[in-house]
């Protein structure tokens, strides 16, 4: 098993009436809200705890790329990453990842991710989301009925550059250049690449087609995520491909503490928090039309919108959320076998562990973490044996001696 | 059907009366159930009213990406159906396509008729973000009636309960929306502006006066880069100006042409 421990960096001053006040947390917040100097605080706060993350032992430090929200403060995963790799030495750096649709030519995604692979000695986990609605289409205005199409190209634009040796031209519908000649090169030539997945059943074959880890983000938990995964390993079966766990990564709100209750008590207001402000999304910013395949449309995505099913997040309580396992929550023991049950259920060999939530302050945050990492995930490590818990497929291959552990030597 | 090989794609014409030519370019929504406007052009003139790729039975969109290819399949569409020196009615969208194709093949197009047409941007004066709208609101958006419009636009009828209509309107709603978007998102402007001045058909621009999706002071700034043109007003109508006040607008049409 790998576990990456997963910053979303959000903005933890909303206030209580947020809900009342504001119609959604993405796209349309005016950005009045936002108190750069305490934005200074949250940053480093946030950096510290993916350090820390690191140095209890966690497998990767996860970031990634949202706009014009206050749900995760990160326009540019790649900034993140880049202090990153050099207060860290160990940890896969999980970039997850680059909105390649967005970038203007797409080649900057390849020329800073070969940046990032340089800096950090090859730890580098690239990550292709296409991105929400709310960022791709609303704030960053990209066409939604053609972001797939151009998400392809750059896709193409990206991998052709990391793999040439000298100059090539590209004649791409969205992208024209005459000379792509992408320096730096990444060490890892091409680096493991997981791509974040919401439904649609296009992103599966293309996993396939690549190698590359499918990437299931849900704040909704395992149960219902179950549907989904066994879609996604009925198309691995269908196309014969092997059946490592490490194919497959799932996120999970995770809040440990000593005991159920005092879990509850510690986390509640926090977990609270997110779910109610952090998720206030505008449906009418949900999904432009156009943004999802027909296909995808005809076959489960829709489910979220049957009656009854419908998310009702204000309304939950910590009760219906444990119970209903949208959050992994509890003592060691609790979590442990939720987790064990989560892993084997969805047959994932990644988690994409999410320990700081809403507006938890810092010391709760490395009280969890800390926990997580001692009392739970050794107990975690060996669920597939078979596959020798580890797949070099889809995991970085750091140099055996970079730089910073040497200056850290001596 | 009339049926394309480039770009392939297959379009249904709606075609009904009797009278002189006049082809009709509908919106982003399509066609409305039953659609008065298309009803009351129907008692002067012999209406063609194609669909574009994404609505109803027409298909092919995913070979249309931009304004250019979307002109000119509409340019080959009106060839195709040989008509006689028809009027061509456009609304919102359709509008845009229609001056588009009135720009470009100005020695083809004669006679012009703009109903509240999209392409245009003021800066002071934003158009509405239909595409960040809920199926609710719409009614408000488009009429002036907000009542008598939901009655409209819901005349076909279907439950959204029902799981199997809500999948149908939800592909139907990413077809034609996914379809407009290519022209319309986020903001309805494809460089019109720069190409109205080739226009040379007599036109007649037609807005309602309580227009809140696109503001009736686009009105004046569609007549002005127009040199042939008549804008009229029309009182207690919205957005969807034809389908609230058809006769109105009929009338207009047969006072200018």
């Amino acid at each position: 098993m790998k576990f990456t421990w997963f910053h979303l960096m959000p903005w933890p001053h909303m206030p209580d009436d947020f809900r009342q006040k504001h119609r959604s947390v993405w796209v349309d917040l005016p950005n009045r809200m936002y108190q750069p100097e305490l934005g200074h605080i949250a940053y480093h706060q946030y950096l510290d705890q993916l350090e820390y993350a690191e140095k209890v032992g966690f497998d990767g430090i996860g970031v990634n790329e949202h706009h014009a929200n206050a749900y995760g403060l990160m326009p540019s995963p790649n900034i993140m990453a880049a202090t990153l790799t050099r207060r860290t030495s160990k940890a896969a750096l999980v970039v997850l990842g680059n909105s390649i649709a967005l970038y203007n030519p797409p080649l900057r995604v390849a020329e800073e991710m070969a940046m990032l692979d340089v800096l950090s000695g090859g730890r580098l986990i690239a990550g292709f989301p296409v991105g929400t609605s709310m960022d791709t289409n609303y704030a960053y205005g990209t066409i939604p009925s053609l972001t797939r199409e151009k998400y392809a190209e750059a896709h193409e634009l990206i991998r052709k550059a990391w793999a040439a040796d000298e100059p090539f031209a590209f004649n791409g519908r969205y992208t024209k250049l005459r000379y792509v000649n992408c320096w730096p090169k990444p060490i890892q030539n091409p680096p493991p690449v997981f791509i974040p997945g919401g439904g649609s059943v296009e992103t599966y074959d293309f996993c396939l087609d690549n190698t590359y880890s499918y990437s299931y983000l849900s704040y909704s938990g395992y149960l219902r995520a179950k549907l989904l995964m066994e879609g996604y390993w009925k198309r691995v079966a269908e196309r014969k491909a092997d059946e490592s766990p490490y194919r497959a990564g799932f996120a999970q709100v995770i809040c440990v503490a000593d005991t159920d209750e005092e879990a509850e008590r510690l986390y509640g207001p926090h977990v609270s928090y997110f779910y109610n402000r952090c998720l206030h999304v505008y449906p009418g910013f949900a999904d432009a039309p156009g943004y999802r395949t027909i296909k995808t449309i005809q076959t489960g995505a829709l489910s979220q919108f049957a009656p009854g099913t419908g998310r009702d997040y204000p309304s939950m309580s910590w009760k219906d959320l444990t119970e209903g396992r949208y959050i992994v929550a509890g003592s060691p023991e609790t979590v442990r076998q939720q987790m064990e049950e989560l892993i084997k259920t969805l047959r994932v060999g990644n988690v994409f562990c999410l320990l700081h939530i809403g507006d938890m302050p810092d010391d709760k945050v490395r009280h969890s973490t800390r926990l997580f990492a001692e009392k739970v995930m050794p107990h975690l490590r060996n669920l597939w044996p078979d596959w020798k818990n580890h797949d070099d497929r889809f995991w970085c291959h750091p140099m055996h001696e970079p730089v910073p552990t040497r200056i850290a030597a001596e | 059907m009339l049926t394309f090989k480039n770009p392939p794609t297959r379009i249904e014409v709606v075609q009904t009366g009797k009278g002189r030519d006049l082809l009709f370019l509908h919106g982003a929504g399509g066609h409305m159930p039953n659609d008065p406007l298309i009803a009351a052009l129907a008692t002067k003139y012999r209406v063609s009213a194609p669909l574009l790729p994404g609505y109803g039975r027409s298909e092919g969109e995913e070979g249309l990406r931009d304004m250019l290819d979307v002109t000119l399949h509409a340019l080959d569409v009106l060839e195709k159906l040989k008509l006689s020196k028809p009027i061509v009615v456009g609304h919102s969208m359709g509008g845009m396509i229609a001056a588009e194709m009135a720009a470009i093949a100005h020695t083809e197009i004669e006679k012009l008729c703009l109903l509240a047409p999209a392409g245009l941007w003021l800066d002071d004066h934003p158009i509405a973000d239909i595409f960040a709208k809920l199926p609710y609101e719409l009614p408000s958006l488009l009429f002036h009636d907000a009542e008598a419009g939901r009655r409209i636009l819901t005349a076909g009828g279907g439950d959204m309960g029902d799981i199997e209509f809500l999948k149908q309107f939800l592909v139907m709603n990413a077809r034609r929306l996914g379809m407009a978007g290519k022209l319309l998102f986020p903001i309805p402007d494809r460089g019109l502006a720069g190409r109205l001045y080739r226009v040379t058909a007599r036109t007649l621009i037609v807005w309602g006066r309580e227009d809140v999706l696109i503001p009736p002071v686009y009105g004046d700034a569609f007549k002005k880069a127009i040199s042939k043109s008549k804008l009229v007003r029309i009182g207690r109508a919205g957005h969807a100006v034809g389908q609230e006040k058809p006769a109105a607008v009929l009338d207009a049409i047969q006072d200018y042409f």
